[in-house]
Parts: C-alpha cells; structure tokens; sequence
C-alpha cells in the first residue's frame, strides 16, 4: 500500500470516528498523521481535497454549498504549499552552504594551524576558538636560525569569512618574516604593516603581538601594533603586571616604526597573550574585567601551561552560556628551569 | 478545442486566463488539485505581465507525447525583458516580500518549464503539466 492509499484509509478512519465522538485522542491521532503527511511531503492543497472527497463519502447528503467552500481553502492553501516547498528547498541549500563553509573552516584550521611546541626550557599552553565557524584570531610559533622561539598572536578587526581570509594572507607573511634570525619583533611589524596596507582593503585592521625568546638568556623581546596587552606574572613577587607596548594597529599607516620592549623571565615567571575576544567576554554585569583574568590565572597557576588557557576558556566560555562573542586565543609560556 | 488565448491588458485579463486555463485543465480531465495548481501558475504569469511588461498574451493549448496527454501554459511578452534570469528562478528572491509564487514556484506547480528573455525584447515562457 502506498503512502496516498495509506493517508485516505487512515485519514477516513480519524473523520469517522471524530464526527461520532470528539475525542481529544482522535486528535492526538491526528497529530500524528500531520507528521507523516509532512514527512511524505504531501502538500496542503492536497489534504483539503482529501478532506472534501472523504466528507462527502461520509456524508453524501452534505449540502453542496460547504463541498464548494472548500474550492476557497484550496486556493488559500496553494499560497501555503509553495511557501512550504520554497522552505524545504531554502533548507537544503543552506545545508549545502554550511557544509561549504565546514570545508572551508577545515581548511583554514589546516593553514593556520600551529603546532604547540614543547621544549624543556619552556611550557607553552595556547588556545584558539572562533566565535562563529571561520577564526579571525592567529597564533603561530616557529623557532629561527638561531633557535629564539617566535611567538606571533594577532587578531583581524571583524570576524567571519573576511577576518578569516584576511587571516591566511597573514599566517604566510609572518612565516616567511620569522625564520631569519635578523628580524628582530619590531622589524617584522613593519614589514607586516606595509605587507597589510598594499593588500588590504580599507576597514579591515590587525593587531598582533610579536616575541622573539631566547633560550639561554631567557629575555623575550617583543613589540605590539595594538594588540591586547597581555600580562607578565613574576613568580618572586607573586605579582601580574601589564605587558605594556605601544604600537598602531597594522594596515594604517606605512611609514610607523614599532618600539621594542624586553624582559627576562626568572624560574616560574609567565608571559600571558590574549585577544580581545578574552578581555571582552560579557558577563552578566557587563564587560569582564582584567582582574578577572588574573584571579582566573591565580586559580589554575598550579595546572601546566596548556591546562591553564583550557579551564580558564572553559570557564569563560560558561560565563557567556557556551556562545563566544568573540573569536577566543589565549597563549601562556612560563620558564621551566 | 486544441489552443485558445486571452491577452492581458488590465487585470480583469488575468481573471479570464485563470477561468480560460481552468476550464481547459478540467476539459482534458486533470482533478481538482491539478485544476488548482494550473491555475494558480497562470495566474502568477499573466500577473507579471500586467505589472512588469503592461501588455501580452496567455496562450493554453493541448499537448501529446509518447501517448500522454497534457496542458502547455506560454506567457508572451514584448516588455522590458528580465536581465538577471539566474536571480529570477532563485527561490527567495521574487518573493523575498513574502508575496507571489515566483517563477520558481510556477516551476514547481507544473511540470517542464522553460524561458527564455532578452533585455528590451521580452519574455517568453512556456511551461506544460501532463495528465497522469
């Protein structure tokens, strides 16, 4: 039997019973039968003719005028049908889309994608979110000819496919910046800066902070163009202080020059890069404050590096009830031995 | 009666078309539901004659194929032509303002469709439903 054969059988077994008795269970059956009709993608102009022809078997003495009425149902209900199967396929093609999309964030991940590097001198923790499903945020580390470990963290000004696209014409200058040991953090600013400003189109900006670490020294040499100050922890004072560099953010302006700031780092000292997407999390009462992020810091300091920036965007993440605002990327390094 | 026509001048026409294609689909013994959906897909072409092009022509003869029987709906135009077709036959998109089938949903209502149009010439579309 056929689902058209299945639905007069059924849908004359519910009229029978609902004129004899209206029952709240025969409607409930009804319900039901609604779903199927959907599922069979049945349009209503149908169902309105299949509730005329079943009446008036039923009922052959039904009055010729009501049979009629429902010639006006019909025509009403062609209107539903359409708009009905104009949302179905609307439907698939957003399917379609968000599945091209998908293939896209994957993609991006796969060209963004920085390894975390472990080294005995050094643990490292970083995390990335995106709000929506492409990142606007970047973080990257590479180790140059001299074996300083690089660390970039930038954020595109916007978010979604441009910021993200945007993104990917960044990750291939600073890897091409990074490896010669000549380029010291303030230089590679610069030099991203003019790269963003010829080919970048206005109303799109990048903040990113830029760190060269060396390893025997245990100095990291950094500079900023705008970016999220992030935060030094010195372990002796058991104190958190601003990591402050001043810098315009990249793709203004062609001609700034970056400072360079430097700090050593004893035995559990932190450096602690964000993004904006941290600092800006919503609270209930507003904006997060800074200080939330350092009693964050204070709580999870016993954790390892990596361990650290995962509670803390969990938590951050349950404040704002599990949908960032704003992409999430969060780096901690802290000295070893 | 194998072909028979209304012109669309005013918007009485499409009433007339719409009585015209009915009864046609009703003579060559499509139901109810079938009668409807023609209609209803006449209804939408002869519309957007009378308000995009002024003036044209419905046109509903009988048709015959492989031993079935059926209707072809043709919507003639010398109006000022739709530029963008591709934008035309997304869905969504006519009837972003919630009103009208569009040409998607006359496509949809019948079974081939086709049309062709030129910028400054006109519109022509011909779309068919056979009996089952």
């Amino acid at each position: 039997m056929d689902f058209q054969e299945s639905l007069l059988w059924k849908y004359k077994d519910i009229l029978t019973k609902y004129l004899a008795v209206q029952s709240e269970q025969t409607l409930y059956l009804t319900q039901k039968l609604s779903k199927e009709i959907l599922e069979n993608h049945i349009p209503p102009e149908e169902v309105i003719n299949l509730h005329k022809s079943v009446l008036n078997e039923l009922i052959p003495e039904v009055p010729s005028e009501v049979l009629v009425s429902f010639d006006i149902l019909l025509e009403i209900m062609m209107s539903y049908g359409l708009a009905y199967l104009e949302h179905q396929s609307l439907r698939y093609k957003q399917m379609e889309l968000e599945m091209e999309l998908e293939f896209g964030a994957n993609m991006q991940k796969m060209l963004l994608g920085s390894a975390i590097p472990k080294y005995d001198y050094l643990d490292i923790g970083a995390i990335s979110i995106p709000a929506k499903i492409m990142n606007g945020d970047y973080f990257h580390f590479d180790i140059d000819s001299d074996q300083e470990l690089k660390v970039a963290i930038a954020d595109v000004i916007g978010k979604g496919i441009p910021a993200a696209l945007c993104m990917s014409m960044i990750k291939y200058a600073v890897d091409s910046l990074s490896y010669s040991k000549h380029n010291s953090p303030e230089v590679v600013l610069e030099r991203l800066n003019r790269i963003v400003e010829k080919n970048v189109d206005l109303g799109i900006f990048i903040t990113m902070f830029y760190g060269s670490y060396n390893p025997k020294q245990h100095v990291i040499q950094y500079a900023s163009a705008g970016h999220e100050p992030g935060f030094f922890y010195n372990k002796k004072e058991n104190s958190f202080v601003d990591l402050q560099a001043k810098g315009l953010l990249l793709g203004i302006d062609p001609h700034v020059t970056y400072p360079k700031f430097e700090i050593s780092l004893e035995i559990g000292d932190m450096i602690i890069l964000l993004s904006d997407g941290v600092t800006e999390t919503r609270t209930e009462d507003g904006f997060l404050e800074r200080e939330m992020i350092i009693d964050l810091l204070n709580k999870y300091m016993h954790l390892s590096a990596q361990e650290i920036v995962n509670n803390i965007y969990r938590d951050l993440s349950k404040i704002q009830h599990y949908q960032i605002r704003d992409d999430f990327t969060m780096i901690i390094m802290r000295r070893l031995v | 009666m194998t072909r028979s026509f209304v012109n669309i001048i005013n918007e009485w026409d499409i009433v007339a078309a719409r009585q015209l294609c009915r009864e046609f689909a009703k003579e060559l013994g499509f139901g109810i539901v079938d009668q409807a959906r023609i209609t209803t897909a006449v209804s939408e072409l002869a519309r957007n004659i009378f308000l995009y092009a002024n003036q044209g022509i419905i046109i509903v003869e009988k048709i015959e194929k492989d031993g079935s029987v059926g209707l072809i709906i043709i919507a003639e135009d010398h109006g000022p032509g739709i530029g963008n077709l591709a934008k035309a036959m997304e869905d969504g998109y006519s009837t972003s303002g919630g009103l009208g089938a569009g040409l998607p949903g006359v496509k949809r209502l019948m079974d081939d469709f086709s049309i062709d149009s030129e910028v400054g010439k006109g519109t022509v579309i011909k779309t068919a439903k056979w009996l089952r």
